[in-house]
């Protein structure tokens, strides 16, 4: 199994969207000024497209192999190398890896293309696709990398990118803080995924020895995905704090997962990064990064299998999310964030297939969703492109494009984003035969049938399909309230919308097929068709596959429940008809009238960014405040005393130097000075007085030698 | 008993002339008299040296001497003239007890 093939130019993948990074970063204010759009789009897009180009062909090359050799490394140097651990700088090409890989490639190209048209004028166009450039360089590194630190690159550098291209209109306030939420909040899991990945490494290489860590196994010393696979049964008995291992590796994995991939409590960022631009929106928060936990607890599926704790958790959590954001998704009126909220949804779907152990199917699910899900948010994109055009027609700048309610009737003017939106739509719903119809049903069935977890399948079950009658509703609401029935923008503005452009247009039938189509690469057993994806992963996850346990159920158990997720569909969607159709109906003011405490606390998603704001972040801001005060008064008046006693000595210093040691010195040539003053009087000038000494002198010679 | 003059009556003279010459060194302000008195002195010198060699020497170094000095007189009486003569330039007279700027 362990059978790697060594390629050499897998690390174009990455690098070429870095490229075309540097150079729109460098020179494309330049290029821009002097060329105008079209080049920057041109290399900009070109690299992503170039980097999808070699995927396929190394997609090619892995389908070719036979199933145990399908692994591709490249390897370039050793990053880091302190005595006997290392790490490479490699990247790592496996069915898991590569079905990411095509997906972010395929997706982001176009995603790029579609900017075209959206960012058309934009005075940052140069800046925004070198931002996405290097978010495509980020995320493959991400995904390709064959360690942990290399993945914690691109890890980190996703999230910078987020922050960068959510506040990418940064003039307007809101954006910027918008983009700092999503940083700080993704800070905080990344705080927890670091601990995780040290964790680890202190789990792998020693324990404690007499209350010492000492290293015991200094070859177990790595950070490889695979070489960790082959060492993680080991680490089972082993326990830090009293917790096993891997339970709590896993949670820290965990913890990082939830900021990055918006899940209770950390999900807060996502709506508020609906800020930034659509395109990015549709590519960064909902098809690419933060789908990131999900292939990271997926990749790490030899550690999660360990731990039924931390299996448990990642389930109830998830399934929480799904059912959670979906309440709070039923009663918003921006576009956006409808689908924001959907999207926090749909990433509680994917965490829940995964922690009941079904990890292919959890990524089958973040592959199809990445189709539908960017086809809805480039739609909603396209929709809020046309009212913006209008409003400006109309010099109506206090109206937002993005509020449903001013919206309706849009199909008449945008025929194919509203029927590529209905596609997804359905897709989303799990509309028989649809992509999320595979999907999200496979989800349900592994819920149900799993024994992996410690609490029971069938209560995860239940919340998941709530969840999955109120996607399937409130994303018909959307669609009913933006497509359906009249313009309720006024008749002065209708006149000005029109379809969007053609790259807008071709870029939304590519995803609109795919989010019918996609589901195929996963049939399930049921109907007796192969499953792709899931021979396809096979090698990946058949290493945990004896460490997972799955209840047996006969078919028809099978069938009801499949007829029972079309019902849901079915039912989300009949709902979503009888009240918002046309806008006709008066229930939904009615429900308002009739619960508005109800109403108005899922409108404001439940207080949570206010129950954030009052505990934690002013309660951070308290501490950092009385942190400031210690500093200022007892840190800095300790430095300070210590300052003033060198002053003092330094002053007496002085004194002795200017009086005792300058008093000496200036007193001896003081001393001199006068004497010599006092000596010059013999000095008279006149030689009369001089002649007199003399004599007196030779007088008293004579005298002395006669005398004595 | 016929006088004879000895070697005492050249010393007397030249002790003599010695004083004559001290004195006027001594009491005179003016330069040129300074000048004199000095000459006086040297004078008194030569006669003790002429006398010095013809009673005790019996040879005429001392006679060769006195020339020398004879000389070096004139010279200093030259040198000594043109410094009082640039005195009297910048301070209009030759009284040695007032021209004392030097001191200073």
């Amino acid at each position: 199994m362990q059978q790697n093939l060594t390629v050499q130019w897998l690390w174009l993948i990455p690098a070429l969207p870095l490229f075309g990074a540097l150079i729109n970063g460098l020179f494309g204010l330049k290029i821009y000024r002097r060329y105008g759009e079209q080049p920057v789009h041109s290399i900009a897009i070109f690299f992503p497209a170039a980097s999808f180009i070699i995927t396929l062909i190394y997609f090619i090359q892995l389908i070719q192999q036979p199933a145990e050799f399908r692994q591709l490394l490249c390897y370039l140097f050793d990053w880091i190398r302190i005595g006997s651990f290392s790490i490479p700088m490699s990247f790592w090409f496996d069915p898991l890896s590569a079905a990411m890989t095509l997906m972010i490639t395929f997706v982001g190209t176009l995603i790029h293309i579609y900017s075209i048209g959206y960012m058309h004028k934009d005075p940052g166009y140069w800046r925004f696709f070198a931002y996405m450039n290097l978010f495509m360089f980020s995320m493959l590194t991400l995904v390709l990398g064959d360690n942990f630190l290399l993945m914690f690159v691109g890890w980190e550098g996703v999230g910078l990118c987020s922050y960068l291209l959510i506040s990418f209109w940064f003039q307007d306030l809101n954006n910027a803080r918008a983009g700092m939420k999503a940083f700080i909040t993704n800070r905080v899991g990344d705080f927890g995924f670091t601990l995780g990945i040290l964790a680890l490494l202190w789990a792998l290489g020693g324990n404690w020895l007499d209350s010492q860590y000492t290293v015991l196994y200094p070859e177990r010393l790595t950070l490889v995905f695979r070489e960790i696979e082959k060492f993680a049964p080991l680490l089972v008995d082993q326990k830090i704090w009293g917790i096993a291992v891997p339970t709590l590796v896993c949670l820290l994995f965990f913890w990082g997962a939830t900021a990055k991939s918006a899940q209770i409590p950390l999900y807060v960022w996502l709506p508020d990064a609906m800020a930034g631009p659509t395109p990015v929106s549709a590519l960064i928060h909902a098809a690419t990064m933060v789908t990131a936990g999900v292939y990271m607890i997926a990749r790490l599926n030899f550690l999660f299998a360990l731990s039924a704790t931390a299996m448990t958790v990642v389930a109830v959590v998830g399934a929480l999310t799904a059912l959670f954001a979906a309440t709070i998704g039923l009663f918003q009126f921006d576009i956006k964030k409808v689908l924001a909220y959907s999207t926090i949804s749909q990433l509680g779907f994917m965490f829940l297939g995964v922690g009941v152990g079904a990890f292919g199917v959890g990524i089958f699910h973040l592959l199809t969703h990445a189709f539908f899900k960017a086809c809805l948010f480039l739609g909603a994109g396209s929709v809020i492109h046309a009212m913006h055009h209008a409003y400006q027609q109309m010099n109506n700048h206090h109206n937002d494009p993005q509020d449903m309610r001013n919206m309706g009737g849009l199909g008449k003017q945008m025929p194919i984003t509203r029927w590529t939106y209905l596609a997804a739509c359905a897709a989303i719903a799990g509309f028989p035969l649809m992509s999320g119809f595979f999907s999200k049903d496979e989800i349900l069935w592994k819920t149900f049938s799993n024994s992996n977890t410690l609490i029971s399948g069938k209560i995860l079950w239940v919340m998941a399909a709530t969840a999955a009658i109120l996607t399937a509703f409130y994303m018909f609401r959307s669609y009913f309230m933006t497509f359906s029935g009249t313009f309720r923008g006024g008749q002065a503005t209708e006149v000005h919308l029109h379809e969007s452009p053609a790259t807008i247009t071709w870029v939304l039938r590519i995803l609109g097929v795919l989010s019918i189509l996609g589901g195929i690469i996963g049939l399930p057993h049921l109907w007796h068709l192969p499953n792709l994806l899931e021979g396809w992963f096979e090698p990946v996850f058949e290493s945990v596959s004896d460490l997972l346990n799955w209840h047996e159920y006969s078919l028809t158990a099978e069938w009801t429940l499949m007829i029972l997720s079309i019902i849901i569909a079915l039912t989300g969607f009949g709902f979503a008809y009888i009240l918002f159709k046309d806008a006709r109906s008066r229930i939904p003011v009615r429900f308002k009238g009739m619960f508005p405490g109800l109403y108005r606390l899922a409108f404001n998603k439940y207080y949570i960014d206010e129950l954030y704001q009052s505990t934690l972040i002013n309660g951070s801001i308290i501490f950092s405040k009385i942190c400031g005060w210690v500093d200022t008064y007892i840190i800095d008046g300790l430095v300070n005393l210590v300052a003033f006693f060198g002053r003092v000595f330094s002053w007496l210093n002085g004194l002795h130097d200017t009086y005792v040691i300058d008093g000496a010195v200036n007193g001896l040539a003081y001393v001199s000075g006068k004497f010599g003053q006092s000596i010059r009087r013999i000095q008279t000038g006149r030689i009369q007085t001089y002649i007199y000494v003399l004599l007196g002198g030779g007088l008293f010679l004579i005298l002395v030698r006669f005398i004595l | 008993m016929t006088l004879t003059i000895g070697l005492t009556h050249y010393l007397v003279v030249a002790a003599l002339l010695f004083s004559l010459g001290l004195v006027c060194v001594l009491g005179r302000r003016n330069a040129i008299g300074l000048l004199m008195g000095i000459e006086m002195i040297l004078n008194s010198a030569n006669i003790n040296l002429v006398a010095f060699a013809h009673y005790i020497v019996h040879d005429i170094t001392g006679q060769v001497f006195a020339l020398f000095v004879i000389v070096l007189a004139a010279a200093e009486a030259a040198i000594a003239m043109a410094i009082v003569l640039s005195i009297f330039r910048s301070f209009k007279q030759i009284d040695v007890t007032t021209t004392v700027e030097l001191k200073e």
